[in-house]
């Protein structure tokens, strides 16, 4: 910056003519630079920005129900919200079903319904199932009659309720469900009845994540500092061991605690053949497996950058310290620690990240109990295929995360991150 | 320049490579022995006979992939085998082509398609039959002690039979077990699980041996189970049992009792870009040939004239020959209610 | 034995060797399981644990089946070609585009640098389910899910951070002046470039390139969202097979890959070792 400023700024000792040839090379040199980063930008852009951005706006945009069912919801709306909507509505909701259970499109109604309404879905399709027999003219008819006579949630007004909420294209439904809040249908924001979850979830797996980035720390500083202070040669050698792994496919690392853990896994068979233990312990598909597994594949994340602070203090401190009468721990607390914090907060942070969005490895060694959020993610994105949800909750994550990233890139700096 | 040639390679090479697969139809089963019976029945025949290559990839069942794939428009899948539990629903919920009758080949004896097939084995137009099977309980006769299970009873009775019961990660099955096993009269279970009564002593009866529940995603898990201890009871396919028993000479016994049949059919994705070749596919599967190698892993055929060709040996392993202690699988009442109970279900595993 | 200082009391040569015996342990959990999973690969039998014949060293105990089983099934040699396919492209891509922007972003006149760093090195840190999710979306509106293309660019994108952390290191060290002294003789900026730059940043720029490799080779969230079946690979086959049957064809797979990881290891150091001589650093 300083010298930019040197060559823009009017310098004495430049001519009018040499100051702007200097500008247009200064511009030139900007063009220059950013044109060998806009490729990469804009493939950035297309690749990894924009599919996020579509996420997070597919987390308030639900057009599937006013789709569905536009002549329903558009007499629905003078409808106050107590009592049976009239009669004209009920019609046009008959025959909605009916169309609907013809072109096979009823189950997505009942699955959107269901959303708002835990229940509905198995009558509004026992509903258009019925219906479906009738013919139109019939429907047009005695339609109200036919749908409340098919089931008596027809005559609640939690069903029209549910009609109305589920037709908002643009809803905040999801996110509140993933902070396991809800609308009541008056407009004010409520606990969720039927079940609080998520809050659940991202507390267990923010504790999970600090009990792992506790562990990776707990074992990783010791090795750190011993492999500072080794002889050059004993530290590049056993620096192997802890590079080996960091480069291994995280799957065989995957694979390998499954082996050890299961029911007639390597430890188990050790434990009874050696009469510590009479019945197998229950070590895989818990909590445990997950942070075990996962402290071993985080690791280096934190011994790497701890390594490298490490080996940049001079050991003459800690000496001098010492030799003055310090006790080895005050030394420790007082010399040595806060010189390596810049390595700590590095690999803490890291380590906290990564393990907060994790997925593989819950997935195949957590059981029940060992899920994480990106499992319940990944659940709603391939199970229940309730893909608003899985974007609100993946849109919570990604907050969280760039908090995270940016509290990383303030006092770490992100161009700072060494690999390997 | 070097670079331009390299991105022009790249693009290229990966069209090339897309398009070198594109003729190829996904076909997708259960995996397992029951997967094998159909490669060496069904696939591999196929292919030799018309050169046309296969992609065999397992999923584990339920319609929740297929559904991704038809509403997010990105059909990777072509012909799939199905549950009727969930036909019904992925049916109505227009995720499947409808498959004419008129593309069925009549049988080796001449018999026209329609009068060939067992009646539930083209009930559904979404479906072609392909075999009967069941779903029972079993056990290691290493592992389980000296009280052996006889009834779903006991399959719930935990201070009977100590230990872990391995069950499918879904409502469908555990919830009528648990209402039989609490007393409900096996032909009421489904009048019964309507109701919301129903539902919470299904889930009540369950809660007794939750923390006791391995869940599995796959029926190949549970032969592991069962010979590895993590498991002294195992859910399963009959034809895994059959097969781990017949195979590897496993010591496993199976349990009738309140076994749920079904059948399986073959079924194909809306919005495949092979219809033809799918239907021609089917056309050759459900042929009685094809058929008749199914009770290989103890799964009945679905033709008349395949199991006329079937080993009588075989016979009495087959789910047919136990309709009587066993429900039949209600596809109707899971497509209405397998929505809702889904989501109870996995609330309820989440507490 | 080891000599101490006069000063160390006995509390401290206790706690050298506690520190010593911890460091031994922790490395030992790093290597170990690694280690377990190859002698079970060569397992006779269906199992993931040691049989009674195995620990007695009997060579009956001992088999190659599983390495057959590979070569027997389709699936994984289909799963072999694509990681590799994927793999390399997506490497190509990654570095080509990477290492320009590093050149770029080296600049000291380069316009918001911080915040561009920032955003390049982002998909390091988003969570893969996040990002596929995303890609689930977006990539189908292009028919781009279910395809090579589509998992090539997905890999990249991915592979991106890494050849820009690597090259920007090795730019770090990078004396300007050479540049200019190139310019001011009379080269053009692309020659200069050639054949001043380029042979600097070299080991950088394979460094980045081998991460971004094994990134995609090693990569399977993106593959469990994005792939069709044709476009299975070696982790996505692993991770099928975890979940639905375990059987130890996984563990020889596991052991071939421990085997391309030692690889990578090994020519990583040399790299180092070749970058660090170039910019005059003595070891």
């Amino acid at each position: 910056m300083g010298q930019d400023q040197a060559i823009t700024g009017s310098d004495p000792r430049l001519t009018a003519g040499e100051a702007a040839l200097a500008r247009r090379e200064l511009r030139r040199h900007k063009l220059i630079a950013l044109l060998l980063v806009v490729p990469l930008l804009l493939f950035l852009l297309f690749a990894f920005v924009a599919p996020i951005a579509t996420m997070l706006y597919r987390g308030f945009n639900n057009p599937a129900v006013a789709q569905l069912i536009p002549g329903t919801l558009q007499r629905l709306v003078p409808w106050d919200g107590t009592g049976i909507p009239d009669r004209a509505v009920l019609t046009r909701m008959a025959l909605d079903l009916r169309r609907l259970a013809k072109i096979r499109r009823s189950g997505k109604l009942a699955e959107e319904l269901n959303r708002h309404l835990p229940g509905a879905s198995s009558v509004v399709k026992s509903t258009a199932r019925k219906l479906r027999r009738k013919s139109e003219t019939e429907l047009e008819q005695k339609g109200a009659d036919l749908l409340l006579a098919a089931n008596s949630l027809w005559s609640k007004p939690a069903i029209w309720q549910a009609v109305k909420k589920a037709g908002q294209v643009y809803t905040d439904t999801y996110y509140l469900t993933a902070m396991d809040l809800e609308r009541t249908f008056a407009g004010d924001i409520q606990t969720r009845q039927s079940g609080q979850i998520y809050v659940k979830l991202y507390t267990k797996t923010l504790r999970m994540a600090l009990i792992i980035t506790l562990m990776c720390l707990l074992l990783g500083y010791p090795l750190a500092y011993f492999l500072a202070n080794a002889p050059p040669k004993t530290a590049n050698m056993l620096m192997i061991f802890v590079l080996l792994p960091f480069w291994t496919s995280l799957l065989v690392r995957t694979t390998a605690w499954i082996a050890l853990l299961q029911t007639n896994g390597v430890i188990n068979s050790f434990l009874t053949a050696a009469s510590i233990v009479t019945d197998p312990l229950e070590m895989l598909y818990t909590e445990f497996s997950t942070v075990v597994a996962m402290t071993h594949i985080l690791l280096p994340f934190m011994i790497l950058p701890l390594y490298s602070v490490m080996k940049g203090i001079d050991p003459s401190y800690m000496r001098a310290a010492m030799s003055m009468g310090a006790r080895p721990l005050s030394a420790f607390v007082s010399v040595y620690l806060p010189n390596t914090m810049p390595g700590l907060s590095a690999g803490a942070l890291l380590v906290f990240i990564i393990s907060v969005g994790y997925y593989i490895t819950p997935a195949l060694v957590g059981g029940t109990k060992g899920q994480m959020i990106s499992n319940i993610i990944a659940f709603h994105m391939q199970q229940s295929n309730n893909w608003g949800l899985a974007a609100a909750l993946g849109t919570l994550l990604l907050v969280l995360i760039l908090t995270l990233y940016w509290l990383y890139d303030r006092f770490v700096g992100a161009a700072n991150i060494k690999l390997g | 320049m070097k670079m331009t040639r390299l991105v022009t390679g790249v693009v290229l090479g990966s069209m090339l490579a897309a398009g070198a697969v594109a003729e190829e139809l996904t076909v997708v089963s259960f995996g397992g022995a029951y997967g094998a019976a159909q490669k060496k029945h069904m696939l591999d025949p196929y292919t030799a006979k018309t050169g046309n290559k296969l992609l065999f990839e397992d999923y584990s069942g339920g319609i929740a992939e297929i559904k991704a794939q038809v509403e997010a428009g990105n059909i990777q899948w072509d012909v799939v085998d199905i549950e009727v539990i969930d036909l019904e629903r992925a049916c109505s919920e227009g995720l499947l082509e409808e498959i004419p009758t008129s593309i069925l080949a009549p049988g080796d004896d001449g018999t026209p398609a329609e009068q060939d097939f067992i009646p539930e084995a083209l009930a559904n137009e979404c479906g072609v039959g392909n075999i009967v099977w069941t779903i029972v309980y079993a056990y290691n006769e290493k592992t389980i002690g000296a009280t052996r299970p006889t009834t779903i009873g006991d399959f719930f009775d935990t201070a009977k039979i100590p230990g872990k019961r391995a069950m499918r990660k879904r409502p469908q099955v555990n919830l009528e077990w648990a209402l039989i096993a609490d007393g409900v009269a096996p032909d009421k279970v489904y009048e019964v699980l309507a109701t919301e009564a129903g539902q919470k002593r299904a889930f009540a009866k369950l809660d007794t041996i939750k923390k006791d529940i391995v869940w599995f995603d796959s029926w190949s898990q549970v032969p592991q189970l069962l010979n590895d201890g993590g498991a002294i009871l195992g859910q399963s396919a009959n034809g895994r049992i059959f097969n781990a028993i017949k195979e590897d000479g496993k010591p496993f016994k199976m349990v009738w009792d309140a076994h749920i049949y079904d059948l399986d059919v073959w079924s194909v994705v809306k919005g495949t870009r092979k219809m033809d070749l799918a239907f021609d596919f089917i056309r050759f599967a459900t042929g009685t040939k094809p058929l008749s190698g199914m009770p290989d892993v103890a799964y009945g055929p679905t033709r008349k004239s395949s199991m006329a060709l079937v080993d009588p040996k075989v016979v009495p392993d087959l789910p047919t020959s136990h309709l009587k202690e066993g429900i039949k699988a209600n596809g109707i009442f899971w497509a209405d209610y397998g929505e809702s109970l889904g989501e109870k279900f996995n609330e309820w595993l989440l507490q | 034995m080891q000599r101490f200082p006069d000063y160390y009391g006995f509390w401290h040569r206790l706690g050298h060797y506690a520190l010593r015996y911890t460091a031994y342990g922790v490395l030992g959990f790093l290597v170990l399981p690694i280690l377990v999973i190859v002698p079970l690969s060569f397992n006779v039998e269906p199992f993931f644990s040691f049989t009674r014949g195995m620990l007695m060293l009997d060579p009956e105990a001992y088999s190659l089946r599983w390495y057959r089983a590979i070569v027997d099934n389709k699936n994984w040699i289909l799963a072999i070609k694509n990681s590799f396919f994927i793999g390399i492209f997506a490497t190509i891509l990654a570095t080509v585009l990477g290492t320009l922007a590093a050149v770029g972003l080296a600049s000291p006149r380069m316009p918001f640098k911080r915040l561009i760093m920032a955003l390049l090195l982002s998909p390091m840190i988003v969570p893969l389910i996040i990002i596929a999710a995303g890609m689930f979306f977006f990539y189908t509106k292009f028919n781009l899910a279910g395809t090579y293309l589509g998992l090539i660019i997905a890999h990249a994108a991915l592979g991106v951070p890494f050849v820009i952390i690597t090259v920007t290191a090795t730019l770090s060290g990078f004396d300007r002046s050479l540049y200019h002294a190139g310019l001011s003789m009379g080269a053009s900026p692309l020659r200069t470039f050639r054949d001043v730059v380029v042979p600097l940043i070299r080991p950088g720029v394979i460094s980045g390139a081998m991460f971004a490799f094994v990134t995609s080779f090693d990569e399977v969230v993106l593959v469990l969202f994005l792939a069709g079946p044709g476009q299975r690979t070696i982790p996505r086959q692993m991770f099928s097979g975890l979940r639905e049957q375990i059987n130890p064809t996984i563990l020889a797979v596991a052991t071939l890959l421990i085997l391309v990881s030692i690889l990578f290891l090994v020519s990583l150091e040399l790299l180092r070792r070749r970058s660090q001589r170039l910019r005059g650093i003595e070891e």
